[in-house]
């Protein structure tokens, strides 16, 4: 935009001139205002990633990969059945819900377009898309762990699957409305059938943009601690059993903030920084991935 | 973008290697037998992905129809008294139950945020689009999305170890010397100061909104016809002028549905207020006293109820569920009026 340089030049109004005065004035101080609520901004983002790595870095040892979360009060141990925990859980969750999203996200682009179910589907995903966690949590409480008589990791996972697909379907919607018509045209009129047209031409096309939502709702449930506090639970032991309470690095922190042990709290930054890592190298590399495809 | 002829080409590889497959499975004459291959696929494809689609409306009925189930039995003993009692017992005997304060807590939480991240996320959206050099936007931005992408978590235990203890030693104290003598604001701003508070649940809540506001912002006022701001620039129009008078009547259906997205988000924001509202069920006018919020009160309650207490509890999700529902349901409205408008 040139709008900056516009406003910029002087221009030749009297400068004595009380109304111009105050017009320019007001135009000052509005700038300084803008100037300052992104600094207010940027500085926030600073302040939280400047503490984590401060504090996180700090108990970042080799132990904190190959140990399992110590009991109370003990000082020494590491984070190791918490993360391979919590990276089951996401895989799975992106694993049952990435797919759901990814077809779903294909009926509303390709089959139906003006259809009214369309309408319908996509305002309700995009309440649910936004709806608070915690309820999806009560949901799979009432839904999953209550008739299977306890707290289990597949519940979380389910949990996690539930928060996925309303991302994926989204930006898999956008992406493949992006795909050029003549396209799809151009295969049918070679014979090839509908479902083929999507699957080897439209998906092929919009592939990036298609990953990119994968990888942001990866992102998105990754942190997620809420759905996992009355589903998964966590625990304090190695385990990989599915259908048993599973640790995990959102709540394992969750729960060693406010313990009165300095070297759960030690931990629950480590944990904290390693999750943020995480998700920020899974934001970024979607970002990556989404401008390669803008400049294609 | 895919160009024409990288799509021919990637039309002319996907016929060759599927009718290729095709062919070698039904053998190379029996063309009957291909083309009902090509419609069996179709058929299943076509309703895998309807029922995919179809799964999100199961989502929506499962999440109400569990949410109802649990709930009852604190429905039929409460009624519609449980919104306006104050009292939150749940080891009384029978145990007395009311949502009123986390209602409270919840409202003014929200509110508090709103009124702080509003101004700020059009700032910067303002910024971003009018004021802000090329070179700079992009880092700012991306700065402004990743707030949006750290885990509500870490926002809490942020809040907890750094936050609180820095709004109760300087800013807290500060307000309530400011305003000891002054009617009202004397009790909005009544001490003693607290690490844990509802004014450091709305303000973590009002950073974590902030990018929602700024980015859907951005997006609306780069639909402003650049023709718009130009004739508006050209007669004169300072900067400011131009957003007032040109940007934000051309948007404002679209801000305010930005703005409603990230109250929706704020009503239902768990671990970052959870951490640092102090739980408390009572109601008091301080914004410095501690409180409770819907999201807040489940998840520290939660594990460790049972019976009418939590039933209490899953109705005040159905409570927080329904609430935010209307709202976001009407930022989609207004968001797709915008839309509209834009002809898309």
């Amino acid at each position: 935009m040139t709008s900056v340089e516009m406003s910029t030049v002087d221009t030749p109004v009297n400068p004595v001139n009380p109304i111009y005065a105050r017009r320019r004035r007001r135009d000052l101080v509005v700038r300084g205002l803008c100037i300052a609520a992104a600094a207010f901004g940027v500085t926030w983002l600073a302040l939280i990633l400047f503490t984590l790595f401060y504090n996180g870095l700090a108990g970042l040892s080799l132990q904190v990969f190959t140990a399992d979360t110590p009991p109370p009060g003990a000082s020494e141990g590491g984070l190791r059945n918490a993360i391979v925990g919590s990276i089951m859980m996401t895989v799975i969750g992106v694993g049952i819900g990435a797919p759901l999203g990814l077809f779903a996200g294909t009926y509303l682009a390709e089959y139906g377009r003006n259809d009214r179910l369309t309408s319908v589907i996509r305002f309700i995903n995009d309440i649910l898309l936004s709806a608070p966690s915690i309820i999806i949590g009560l949901f799979i409480y009432g839904a999953v762990v209550v008739p299977m008589g306890g707290f289990s990791a597949i519940a979380g996972a389910l949990a996690l699957a539930v928060i996925v697909i309303p991302v994926v379907l989204r930006t898999t919607e956008d992406m493949l409305l992006l795909v050029p018509n003549p396209l799809r045209e151009a295969a049918s009129a070679l014979g090839l059938p509908r479902s083929l047209v999507i699957r080897r031409i439209a998906y092929r096309a919009a592939r990036s943009g298609l990953i990119t939502g994968v990888l942001l709702a990866t992102a998105r449930v990754a942190g997620e601690t809420a759905p996992l506090l009355f589903t998964a639970l966590s625990n304090q032991f190695w385990s990989l059993n599915l259908s048993k309470t599973m640790a995990n690095l959102p709540v394992t922190i969750n729960n060693f903030v406010q313990s009165p042990y300095a070297y759960w709290k030690q931990l629950a930054w480590s944990g904290a920084l390693l999750i943020t890592l995480a998700v920020l190298a899974l934001n970024v590399g979607a970002r990556i991935l989404g401008a390669e495809r803008k400049t294609k | 973008m895919v160009s024409k002829k990288q799509g021919a080409d990637l039309a002319e590889m996907a016929v060759e290697s599927e009718v290729g497959d095709i062919a070698a499975a039904a053998g190379p004459y029996d063309r009957a037998r291909a083309l009902s291959a090509f419609k069996l696929g179709d058929v299943t494809f076509y309703w895998i992905t309807r029922l995919s689609a179809i799964s999100v409306l199961l989502i929506l009925g499962g999440i109400i129809i569990s949410l109802v189930i649990g709930a009852w039995p604190a429905m039929k003993e409460y009624g519609f008294q449980f919104l306006f009692t104050k009292r939150w017992a749940p080891s009384a005997d029978p145990p007395v139950l009311g949502a009123l304060g986390p209602i409270y807590g919840t409202l003014v939480t929200s509110f508090i945020a709103m009124l702080i991240a509003i101004p700020v996320g059009l700032g910067i959206a303002i910024f971003l689009t009018e004021l802000c050099p090329q070179w700079l936007r992009r880092p700012i931005g991306l700065a402004i999305e990743l707030l949006a992408g750290i885990p509500s978590i870490i926002y809490g235990m942020w809040g907890f170890f750094v936050l609180g203890p820095f709004l109760a030693t300087t800013f807290q104290p500060f307000m309530i010397n400011l305003c000891a003598n002054i009617p009202v604001l004397q009790d909005i701003f009544a001490g003693p100061p607290s690490y844990l508070s509802l004014f450091n649940a709305s303000l973590i809540l009002a950073i974590m909104v902030l990018p929602f506001i700024t980015s859907i912002s951005v997006d609306v006022f780069k639909t402003v016809p650049p023709v718009l701001k130009e004739a508006a620039y050209g007669v004169g129009c300072t900067t400011w002028e131009v957003v007032r008078s040109v940007v934000i009547p051309y948007t404002r259906v679209g801000v305010i549905g930005g703005v409603m997205l990230a109250l929706g988000r704020a009503l239902g924001e768990t671990m970052a207020v959870t951490f640092i509202i102090g739980n408390s069920f009572r109601i008091s006018s301080s914004i410095f006293a501690p409180g409770t919020t819907i999201s807040a009160a489940i998840a520290s309650e939660f594990q460790e109820s049972d019976g009418l207490h939590q039933s209490s509890l899953i109705l005040l999700g159905l409570l927080l569920f329904v609430l935010t529902f209307f709202v976001l349901a009407s930022a989609r409205l207004m968001l797709a009026r915008l839309d509209a408008k834009a002809g898309k």
